[in-house]
């Protein structure tokens, strides 16, 4: 296992560091990463796929322990839904894998490629987290790593759980998981688009479903201004009764090709062309438009897959970001204050010309983890894109941002982070961030686990 | 100027290698500047912006501290997108001179020390599909003149070498830039009366204006003419000329 110097990135690429790459196959290989890190005087910095948009799993020089190689899944108990993987499984290994005995995962992303590890080390939500919450909230057990190179199997009554789900990767290495699945009736689901004319109608919507909907979710036109701020397409889904054979993998495959026609692999191309402000205003306003006269109000059917992973449809739809990269700046914010704090947040962005190409809006639940982003609110995330002219800017609309959140008493996400400074942090997360590293000194107590996030943000003393 | 965030210089306490290492850490690029003269890298990191530049002391002719050197500056720096290397040794030589300890030291300067570091930069940036490696050669390395035998020859070994890694970096994400200065007004052409000689600074920011650019650069125009048309004169007739 010879560590190989390789350049690491964070999704949105506006961050990169060279570290030095390990590839374990096995719990032994992972100790004997600890052993070069600490030989080295190197700390040690944890990778799944490299799907959180910020600089979490990215650390200058350090030795970075990705697990690709340990994705195999361990067990899988088809009357009760428990499937026990390893740290590098992705979402996309979870569902391939128990879909056909009728079996989901009980949260997911709105990519496939993230691994299981990655997945809870920062405690994923799904369009699902106001019924089912973050997957912190699925798992039987999880294998843990110290620092010293002990495996402990923890549960989520044990108290250390609250600490390393969630922990982004900092407090111990996740070598395995099991996983509760969530039992569905079929392979497809009955989606509901709605078209939201404003703010108002937007979290009406909502609150119309958020008792009896499976997922919630809405895309949100960040150009749109006065009477038409706030604007979007809200699609409310729920599982669906259907023949078997909606559960076969083939079923639910994503297609090749765009309208049967051209192949997926270039359409990041014409993004490309298309990624500047006054086109992107254009087509935030055709969707819209189109969202109104086509399917408003109608139910369709759909795959789980298809309505999952909306954005794998396109891959490497970031390169049209190139060459600077984007930012996704995710906030999370009690109801009551939600409308106020996201209409700012629109308003303050188009003031300054910086408005984001995406905005999506999702309904929360509160958790009991200790770096959780979990309310009972909303979270809205705004895709900014970076340009060495305009990164400054962005950074600087991001931190009065963070002011409007942390007034209403809201929460951050770390996998979306690359702005937050140690000050918001600390306001963030108050009193728990003391009870986190206490955890962290338990399980970790040389320190060797970081990040460039865990030191931007002052999680860990630099 | 394309920015650099994090760069290593070679022979940074006097000279062009001290001004590449200001202007880059004027421009915001954190830098390790070596050395053997502690003192003088201080008092060059005591007037950058705090923090930016990094004294490190090291003899080039220490071939066996390189690895060790360079790998104390990746990690302090937190990575690596340029190399310079412009530690270089021209010490007067007499014209019926022959000083092999003395010429021993010009190669292990110039060109020995040169391979030491670009070859670790090279591995580096090969994994990394990235960076940047500049070489400051001479044009003195053009020809072989009757004044400065090795010192000519261990810059003509230079631009050989640096043409070679740039060959074979090609295509891999690294470029490989080669400049080849004409007279400068630093400490080691003090004791020459040189009459137009550029002023460090100058050739600093013609340096690294084309630091990214694979290729030989002169740092003016003339220059290159001159020296296209030295390169190709037979010769009985360059041993006649007063250069
Ligand atoms: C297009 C897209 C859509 C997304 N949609 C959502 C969404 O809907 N909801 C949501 O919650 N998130 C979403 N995300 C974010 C993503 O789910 C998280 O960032 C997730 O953590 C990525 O997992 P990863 O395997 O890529 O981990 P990485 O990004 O590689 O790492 C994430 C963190 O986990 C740590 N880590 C990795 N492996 C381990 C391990 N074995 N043990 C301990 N720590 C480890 C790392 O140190 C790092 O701190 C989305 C991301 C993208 C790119
Ligand atoms: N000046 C000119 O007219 C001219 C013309 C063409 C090309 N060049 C080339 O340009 C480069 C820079 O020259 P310069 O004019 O700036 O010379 P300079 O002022 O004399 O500086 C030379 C630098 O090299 C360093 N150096 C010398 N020996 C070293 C050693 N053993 N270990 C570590 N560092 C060492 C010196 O640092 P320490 O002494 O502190 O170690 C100093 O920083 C050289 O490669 C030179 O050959 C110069």
């Amino acid at each position: 296992m010879r560590p190989q110097l390789v350049r690491l990135s964070g999704f949105g690429m506006t961050t990169a560091a060279d570290a030095w790459q390990v590839l374990p196959s096995s719990d032994e290989d992972v100790r004997q990463a600890l052993r070069l890190a600490k030989a080295e005087g190197r700390r040690i910095v944890l990778r799944g796929a490299g799907r959180s948009y910020g600089d979490a799993a990215i650390r200058p020089e350090a030795v970075a322990v990705s697990f690709e190689r340990m994705r195999r899944i361990l067990s899988w108990d088809a009357e009760r839904g428990i499937l026990a993987v390893e740290a590098g499984g992705t979402v996309g290994d979870l569902w391939r894998f128990a879909l056909p005995d009728g079996w989901w995962p009980p949260v997911v992303s709105g990519t496939m490629f993230p691994t299981v590890g990655g997945a809870i080390a920062m405690n994923i939500h799904g369009k699902n987290a106001f019924r089912e919450g973050t997957l912190g909230e699925h798992l039987a057990w999880i294998d843990v790593m110290d620092s010293e190179g002990q495996v402990h199997r923890v549960r989520p009554e044990d108290p250390a759980f609250r600490a390393i789900v969630g922990g982004a990767g900092l407090v111990g290495i996740i070598l395995r998981a099991a996983i509760r699945m969530k039992r569905v009736p079929s392979g497809d689901l009955r989606v509901l688009a709605v078209a939201a004319r404003n703010w108002r109608e937007q979290f009406e919507v909502f609150s119309r479903h958020e008792n009896e909907a499976d997922y919630l979710v809405s895309w949100v036109d960040c150009f749109a201004r006065g009477s038409s701020a706030g604007r979007g397409l809200i699609h409310a889904a729920w599982y669906s009764e259907g023949g078997r054979s909606t559960l076969s993998l083939e079923h639910q495959e994503l297609p090749d090709t765009i309208l049967g026609l051209v192949p997926k692999s270039v359409v990041w191309r014409f993004l490309k062309a298309l990624n500047r402000r006054s086109a992107m205003r254009a087509l935030n306003g055709a969707k819209y438009r189109l969202g109104t006269w086509i399917g408003n109000g109608k139910m369709e059917h759909q795959s789980l897959v298809a309505f999952s992973f909306l954005l794998d449809y396109v891959p490497n739809w970031r390169w049209a970001y190139l060459p600077g990269g984007f930012i996704q700046y995710q906030s999370f914010v009690p109801k009551e204050a939600a409308p106020r704090v996201f209409e700012s947040q629109v308003a303050l962005q188009q003031r300054l010309g910086l408005e984001a190409f995406l905005g999506v809006l999702k309904r929360h639940r509160p958790d009991g983890f200790l770096l959780s982003h979990g309310v009972d609110g909303y979270s809205l995330a705004l895709d900014f894109k970076v340009t060495p002219r305009n990164r400054e800017r962005v950074w600087s609309m991001a931190h009065q941002m963070n002011e409007l959140v942390l007034e209403a008493g809201g929460q951050f996400y770390l996998a979306k982070d690359s702005t937050l400074r140690p000050q918001d942090l600390r306001r963030w997360l108050g009193p728990r961030l003391q009870e986190w590293r206490e955890w962290k000194r338990l399980f970790d107590p040389s320190g060797l686990l970081t990040s460039s996030l865990a030191e931007r943000t002052g999680l860990i003393d630099p | 100027m394309r920015t650099y965030e994090r760069a290593i210089v070679v022979g940074a306490s006097s000279g062009l290698g001290r001004a590449i290492a200001a202007r880059l850490a004027a421009s915001g690029c954190r830098v390790a500047a070596v050395a053997r003269r502690l003192e003088r890298l201080e008092s060059l990191a005591s007037e950058a912006p705090p923090g930016r530049i990094l004294a490190l002391r090291h003899d080039v002719r220490r071939l066996d501290d390189v690895p060790e050197a360079f790998d104390a500056a990746c990690r302090a720096l937190e990575g690596l997108d340029l190399v310079v290397y412009s530690a270089g040794f021209m010490p007067p030589v007499g014209p019926t001179e022959f000083d092999t300890p003395k010429d021993r030291q010009i190669v292990e300067v110039n060109f020995l020390g040169a391979v030491a570091w670009l070859n670790l930069a090279a591995d580096r940036f090969l994994q990394t599909r990235r960076g940047a490696i500049v070489g400051i050669g001479s044009v003195a390395g053009d020809r072989g003149r009757k004044g400065q035998p090795v010192y000519n020859a261990s810059k003509a070994a230079l631009h050989a070498y640096l043409e070679a890694l740039r060959n074979r970096l090609h295509g891999k994400g690294v470029t490989v830039a080669t400049f080849k200065p004409g007279p400068m007004r630093t400490e080691m052409t003090a004791h020459l009366r040189l009459s137009r000689a550029m002023d460090p600074d100058s050739a600093a920011r013609i340096v690294l204006s084309k630091a990214h650019v694979s290729g030989e650069h002169y740092l003016c125009l003339s220059h290159r003419l001159v020296f296209a048309v030295l390169r190709n004169t037979p010769s009985w007739i360059f041993r006649r000329l007063p250069v």
